[in-house]
């Protein structure tokens, strides 16, 4: 064995590698609930892609037989309703866990020097998962699955000169058609995936570099013993994995309680207009995306106003690409001598709480009619162009808020 | 805040997902129990005469049904096959989709799926809404999905049913020339059916058997929900006895970390 292993190190770097990223890649040891996502997220990668090869082997990209084929899998594939529920579901999972793994960040300040590259491959994975997630939603071919589509790809019509030219480029048809469903494949199937494999390697090595951030926001390399070994540190292979292993049981626990026992959720995870198939002479009712881009879609119908000689869907579309842009800019507009919430004053911590409620409220209002009321008072639109406000706010005034938020003092080394 | 994140979470779940269909219309809440295999069987039944003649459930084959509702190959192809001729043939309809255009100006929907786009209260209480409509070209309508196109096929089993309406005064005020004026608008509203002629079945033994023919088409939605429920006990029973074994594992390479 030993010879082995010497005779594959003359070759490859086996053991160097096995000891710099797992036995002697060297974690802060108080890490807590918050710290389980980012290993979760790989764990649903894994069986997204793997659920997502036996799904491609019965799943047919052609307008005629898509919709038939999921059926196809859904009753007459052995474990096929399985594997497409796993996929389904894993889908939505996913977003849960790469949401909190970001609020997590943004709790500990981990996106702060020196891990702003760090936060900006993560950020670039998280916007490669919503072009994932969006192409694949098209594949089933249902009802919801189509008007969706058309009116996502219909708002690149907005951009002015090349607008209509571009969104018949991505269509390659003039509405959403057999060449969209079977470009949408390629996408999702391959190169979207190979795109999201290669960032999170390179998410992975650049936090190797750099070393996990904790709880309390300090550096554990800065204090070292004689060998080198940070203070706080302790071996992410075993003590880690064991741990993740037990996150792991959990967060299949309810995975599976989703997947065997609610796989719709109630129409959150799969909706019930998406069990008629694509119609093109027949609009749903609402056409509503799945939850984990209502925040976004709100933000994007709460601009009603033209102004400054601009469209109001054109503003809708520019504040909806910049929701999510604004997070590249986070290392930078955080201004606070202390990185971890725990150290920071009551104005980053009321800040961040406005935030959250603020992105929830734009989700739920996102599956909503705009002329609604489901809140109270006014109407939805009214609610989400306050709550567009103050997600804007929470980034637009952090640079100053930060800066004039008491910290208390940071600790030299990791709390319990 | 995790609290209220929660809070929020729960809040939002309940209103989601509400089908499409008859807008205002308060639905029946139906009972669904895919173990009563009885019921399923009577619900196929009733779905391979009735429904079958014009509506497909094209991604079901009939042997499949035979197998999970405990039909035999035989009984399935004497009773419960009048379009086919295998067993394993998808359970499409006999009517050419031309002529359904032409008779109903619509060509009848699948109905594999129908419970999983519109809800089993849906299907149940759109199935019991028909009245006699002299009106409308097929001498029928329903309240749950207004001017259909669709006759009452059950008509001589439930019998003739006709809507009672009541009418409701509503008063709305407003300022005319510096005085108040009111105004009374009245509108017909939906306040119950009756039976005019009866059929074969009573009230009560229409409305079972339309909740039996509610629960075969949750059946045929998804096959699969027959052994769902019982792996997914399979699988947490498992997910738990790994859960501890996993705990006590970390919890022995934990002992030295301080």
């Amino acid at each position: 064995m030993e010879k082995l292993l010497a005779w594959i190190d003359d070759r490859f770097p086996l053991t160097k590698v096995w000891e710099e990223h797992l036995s002697k890649y060297y974690a802060p040891k108080n890490f807590n609930f918050w710290y389980y996502f980012g290993s979760l997220a790989l764990l649903v990668l894994v069986m997204q892609i793997v659920t997502g090869i036996f799904l491609t082997m019965h799943y047919k990209p052609d307008t005629a037989l898509a919709f038939a084929s999921v059926e196809y899998i859904m009753r007459d594939v052995s474990w096929g309703w399985l594997i497409r529920y796993l996929h389904s579901t894993g889908a939505s999972f996913f977003f849960i866990v790469v949401y909190l793994h970001m609020f997590r960040a943004m709790m500990y300040g981990s996106h702060r020097k020196p891990r702003e590259l760090l936060w900006i491959i993560g950020v670039i994975i998280f916007v490669a998962l919503m072009a994932e997630s969006f192409m694949g939603y098209l594949l089933p071919w249902g009802n919801m699955s189509y008007w969706g589509a058309q009116v996502i790809i219909s708002l690149f019509e907005a951009i002015p000169v090349i607008g209509p030219g571009l969104s018949e480029w991505i269509r390659g048809d003039f509405v959403v058609a057999d060449a969209t469903l079977n470009r949408f494949f390629a996408f999702h199937v391959i190169a979207i995936p190979l795109v999201l494999v290669i960032l999170v390697f390179v998410h992975i090595v650049a936090l190797h570099k750099v070393g996990s951030n904790n709880p309390d926001g300090i550096e554990i390399k800065k204090k070292k013993d004689a060998n080198g070994i940070p203070l706080d540190g302790i071996p992410f292979h075993p003590y880690y994995t064991v741990k993740d292993i037990v996150a792991v049981a959990v967060f299949l626990m309810v995975f599976a309680a989703v997947v065997f026992f609610a796989p719709e959720l109630g129409g959150w995870f799969l909706e019930p207009d998406n069990f008629v198939p694509a119609n093109i002479l027949q609009t749903p009712p609402e056409i509503v995306p799945l939850w984990y881009f209502t925040p976004y879609y709100s933000i994007l119908r709460a601009n009603t106003v033209n102004f400054l000689y601009v469209d109001a869907k054109v503003w809708g579309v520019i504040f909806m690409a910049l929701s999510i842009m604004v997070f590249f800019f986070l290392p930078w507009l955080d201004r606070s001598p202390a990185k971890s919430i725990r150290y920071r004053g009551w104005i980053y911590k009321t800040a961040l709480a406005f935030f959250v409620v603020a992105f929830v409220i734009l989700g739920y209002l996102g599956t909503k009619s705009p002329q609604a009321i489901n809140l109270m008072l006014f109407p939805n639109v009214y609610w989400a162009q306050i709550f567009t406000i103050v997600y804007f706010a929470f980034f637009a005034l952090m640079p100053w808020y930060t800066k004039i938020d008491k910290t208390k003092p940071v600790p030299e080394r990791v709390t319990k | 805040m995790k609290k209220a994140i929660l809070i929020l979470l729960c809040a939002a779940l309940p209103g989601a997902g509400l089908a499409s269909g008859g807008e205002h219309v308060k639905l029946d809440a139906v009972k669904i129990d895919l173990s009563d295999k009885a019921s399923l069987q009577r619900g196929a039944r009733t779905f391979v005469n009735y429904c079958l003649s014009c509506h497909s459930a094209s991604y079901m084959r009939y042997n499949r049904m035979g197998e999970d509702l405990g039909i035999s190959d035989e009984l399935v192809k004497e009773n419960l096959m009048f379009a086919a001729d295998k067993t394993g043939e998808l359970m499409k309809t006999a009517m050419p989709r031309e002529d359904a255009m032409k008779w109903f100006g619509t060509a009848p929907p699948d109905l594999s799926l129908v419970a999983r786009s519109r809800g089993p209260n849906w299907f149940y209480t759109y199935m019991r809404s028909f009245y006699r409509d002299d009106k409308s070209p097929s001498g029928w309508d329903n309240t749950v999905f207004p001017n259909v196109a669709m006759p009452h096929v059950l008509h001589d089993v439930q019998g003739l049913q006709r809507a009672v309406y009541r009418i409701e005064k509503h008063e709305t005020e407003s300022v005319k020339d510096g005085k108040k004026v009111k105004k009374v608008t009245e509108e017909k509203v939906f306040d119950h059916f009756e039976i005019e002629k009866p059929g074969s079945m009573t009230p009560q033994q229409y409305d079972e058997s339309i909740r039996d023919l509610t629960n075969f088409m949750v059946y045929v939605g998804e096959p699969a929900k027959l052994v769902r429920y019982r792996i997914g006990i399979v699988v947490l029973v498992f997910m738990a006895i790994f859960l501890v074994v996993a705990y006590l594992l970390k919890k022995e390479y934990w002992k030295d970390v301080h």
